[in-house]
């Protein structure tokens, strides 16, 4: 269930309204759910025209590194 | 490599194939209850790349699978009340209820709308020509959608709408997974839980599962990247004989998740004592209604009526050979059911779990991966 | 353009389908003045050896050896979109229909019905890109009908376009694809149907995406002309790739294995796709063309279609036939072999295309 994508914000419109951008294609969604305000240049995850968080990009790119390095473990070990 | 890209990349997909089918030691079960993930299993065909050593099973995280006929049958009811106009996601508007289905229905000429978002339903409250029309929500989904349908409910309250009712049908994850442990014939070692639902409820709701079940509860997104990597930890889980509940999607899931969302969800919404579920009956305290002082919003309170005479005079059926319940519940594939592929199939579905695109038995019979 | 006797009708009115003095007058005046300037009735072509006479109760044509013979009815919604309009669709629809048979386009009928109601401006504008597409193939319109129906009745606008072509290249079908056979596509997939649905309300996404509707004869004969052993052709109308493929699969009896790598798709059709839950290779193309080569040829068409600016992104997606794959359980369909190299089914796209929440 649940499709959501990150969508990255383009415009603040005001209102709990912002406009996001998925891969060129552009939705006003609705930010009040939300915790914190979203900014230009944030990735947000929405689910059917609202954003339920933001992305954390450190964490992303995090999980991306994180069984390589074991591998050099093993490679190593 | 953009956000899009990052998490499907052939050679991290390679790496962690290699790491799973080289530490499982043995056959592992694992429930994907999503069926989200199910899709994505079968779409990028991840369960052909470590089908030695982990069996997946699908679990019945499908909002439109569940969902049972006769709710289906009372949408349809009410669709047919005048000047009413009935919205609902696509996902539910082909599922056939006894005599018919919302886009059947729609076709005879009755006001019935697919919307997007819930934001929808506030514009076509701003078209003047729909000001003495009654617009009811047939509200579904999990824990992610709930939050959605209580935003909505928050600005029709604000915006004083008078016209905007809500037919209540969302669930919740952690019941009917109690529900499938508690049956002791379950060979679940562990469970792939779903990552949106998560983003909402955070990872609490399962502890359950491995407190008094003794199960691993790995919370992963939806990628192929976060689908492998969440079975690689369950894998390890097992092999460390230490089941806990871990998030792989730390990108979008936080232990504590949204609390402005539940608020908003607690604020309008309460846990029914029971509700059905096709394929498992009724389960305790697994699905949401309105809270009581929210009740002129209610459509099961506003129609409370016309829906007692529906449910005197509508006699729901199931056709016995359907094995939706069993595949529900991880007991059976798709293909171990008599009428899968042969009567059952997408353009023509008997079962809960052909309807939806996100149901089992259609993402077997879309993909039928060799 | 003189509209001397519509002056002053801003809409569409039964009366101008009655067929009477309002129907000459949207006839003559909007439809022919458009197509062949004002207070015409007879058209030239083949370079003035030839003359069809209009407003006649039909067209007397001289018809070439073997005529290929295609009707399509064209019902888009929304009847404008980025790209395009329904008057373009419904010429280029035509024209590729004969053109995939190696047919030259000639002549075509144009059959309109419209609801009540329907604004003569945006009327005008349709005509006017019907115009404006025929003369991208030459093909002459010269015949039509025009109804107006009571509100309700239809959605706005739907038009039938019938189309005459002169067959040029012979023997190109779906029975020629066998072993081996390569399969091209001429550019991205999805455009089109991207650009509508993203229109449609509810979904309200702008979308940096236009329809790829286009005329597509002369890149099509560019590949015939240079004798490129072509088995079959087929334009990626509703149901986009999957449906082209599947029907062909299906009727050759052969199974069709495709690189979903391969297949070209602009990232805004696969945003587009993920947010609302969509496949790529569902949706319309009004532009594109797959190929069905002989085995040696198609890097010859690979170069002659992206010579052509609509065929810019030609690539090969894929082959005909099991050679090489032990895939005895099935016969006729298509097999997509996934980025990790796992083989899934592409099945024909069926139902009405929903977005999903799940």
């Amino acid at each position: 269930m649940c499709l959501a994508i990150p969508s990255k914000v383009i415009e603040i419109k005001g209102d709990s309204t912002v406009v996001v951008d998925t891969m060129g294609s552009k939705r006003l969604i609705s930010t009040m759910l939300l915790e914190e305000r979203a900014n230009v240049g944030e990735y947000l995850l929405i689910h059917v025209g609202y954003a339920m968080q933001k992305i954390d990009e450190k964490e992303a790119i995090e999980s991306l590194g994180l069984f390589k390095e074991i591998e050099n473990k093993m490679n190593m070990g | 490599m953009s956000i899009y890209s990052s998490f499907k990349q052939k050679n991290d997909i390679e790496r962690l194939v290699f790491l799973i089918n080289s530490e499982a030691k043995e056959t592992i079960n694992i429930m994907e209850i999503c069926g989200g993930h199910t899709h994505s299993i079968m779409k990028y065909g991840l369960n052909a790349l470590i089908k030695d050593k982990i069996n997946f099973l699908h679990g019945p995280g499908c909002p439109v699978c569940v969902m049972p006929i006769k709710r289906i049958d009372a949408a349809i009811c009410i669709a047919g009340l005048p000047d009413v106009i009935l919205v609902a996601y696509g996902d539910i508007m082909r599922v056939p209820g006894t005599n018919s289905s919302l886009i059947k229905e729609r076709a005879k000429g009755k006001d019935i709308r697919m919307i997007y978002s819930p934001l929808d339903i506030i514009k076509i409250v701003g078209d003047k020509s729909n000001k003495n029309k009654k617009i009811v929500f047939f509200a579904i989904g999990f824990e992610t959608t709930t939050p959605m349908t209580a935003a909505l409910l928050e600005e029709v309250i604000i915006k004083k709408i008078e016209n905007v009712f809500f037919y209540i049908n969302h669930v919740l994850v952690p019941p009917p997974i109690n529900a499938i442990l508690d049956s002791n014939d379950s060979l679940i070692d562990g469970f792939i839980c779903p990552g949106h639902v998560s983003v909402i409820t955070g990872s609490g709701i399962y502890s359950d599962i491995v407190q008094k079940y003794k199960k691993s509860a790995v919370i992963s997104g939806f990628e192929p990247y976060d689908i492998l990597s969440g079975t690689l930890l369950i894998v390890r889980q097992i092999n460390d004989n230490n089941p806990s509940v871990e998030i792989a999607y730390k990108r979008a899931v936080k232990e504590e998740g949204n609390k402005k969302a539940q608020d908003l969800v607690n604020k309008y919404f309460r846990v029914r004592d029971e509700f059905e579920w096709r394929g498992f009956g009724n389960i305790a305290k697994s699905g949401l209604r309105l809270r009581d002082e929210f009740k002129y919003f209610d459509a099961e309170y506003v129609f409370a009526d016309e829906l007692k005479a529906l449910e005197l005079n509508e006699d729901f059926k199931e056709n016995t050979g359907c094995k939706c319940g069993e595949i529900l519940r991880g007991k059976l594939k798709p293909v171990d059911c008599p009428l899968f592929g042969k009567v059952c199939i997408p353009e023509n579905p008997v079962g809960a779990c052909m309807v939806s695109s996100e149901g089992a038995c259609s993402a077997y019979y879309k993909y039928r991966n060799f | 353009m003189n509209y001397k006797k519509l002056n002053g009708d801003e809409k569409i009115l039964l009366s101008h389908g009655g067929g009477g003095r309002e129907t000459a007058a949207l006839i003559k005046d909007i439809l022919f003045a458009e197509f062949y300037g004002p207070d015409s009735n007879i058209i030239d072509y083949d370079n003035g050896q030839n003359q069809i006479k209009l407003l006649e109760d039909a067209a007397i044509l001289d018809s070439p050896k073997k005529i290929a013979f295609t009707t399509d009815s064209f019902t888009v919604s929304p009847i404008f979109f980025k790209g395009g309009d329904i008057g373009k669709l419904s010429v280029a629809g035509t024209v590729n229909d004969l053109s995939v048979m190696g047919a030259k386009p000639l002549f075509l009928s144009l059959g309109l019905i419209i609801e009540e109601g329907f604004l003569m401006e945006d009327l005008k504008k349709i005509i006017n890109s019907v115009v404006q597409e025929a003369k991208k193939s030459g093909v002459k319109i010269v015949t039509g009908d025009t109804k107006v129906v009571p509100v309700g009745k239809a959605d706005g606008i739907f038009i039938n376009t019938s189309g005459i072509g002169e067959v040029l290249y012979e023997n190109i079908s779906v029975y020629n694809i066998t072993d081996g056979d390569v399969i091209i596509v001429s550019g991205d997939v999805g455009d089109h149907g991207s650009a509508v649905m993203s229109q449609r309300d509810g979904i309200d996404m702008d979308v940096a995406i236009e329809s790829d509707c286009a005329s597509l004869w002369d890149m099509i004969e560019l590949v015939l002309k240079q004798g490129c052993r072509v088995s079959a052709i087929r334009d990626a109308t509703r149901g986009g790739l999957a449906a082209v493929l599947n029907e062909w699969a299906s009727a050759a009896g052969i199974n069709i294995h495709i690189e979903e790598n391969e297949i070209p798709i602009k990232d805004s059709v696969k945003g587009f796709c993920e947010f609302l839950g969509f496949e790529p290779y569902q949706l319309a193309c009004e532009g594109r063309v797959i190929f069905a080569v002989k085995s040696g040829y198609e890097n010859r068409v690979i170069e002659i279609l992206r010579s052509h600016p609509s065929g810019k992104n030609a690539k090969v997606i894929g082959i005909a036939g099991d050679k090489n794959r032990s895939d005895g359980r099935f016969k006729g369909k298509v097999i997509l072999r996934g980025i990790y190299g796992v083989d899934r089914l592409l099945d024909y796209p069926s139902g009405e295309l929903l977005p999903r929440i799940c």
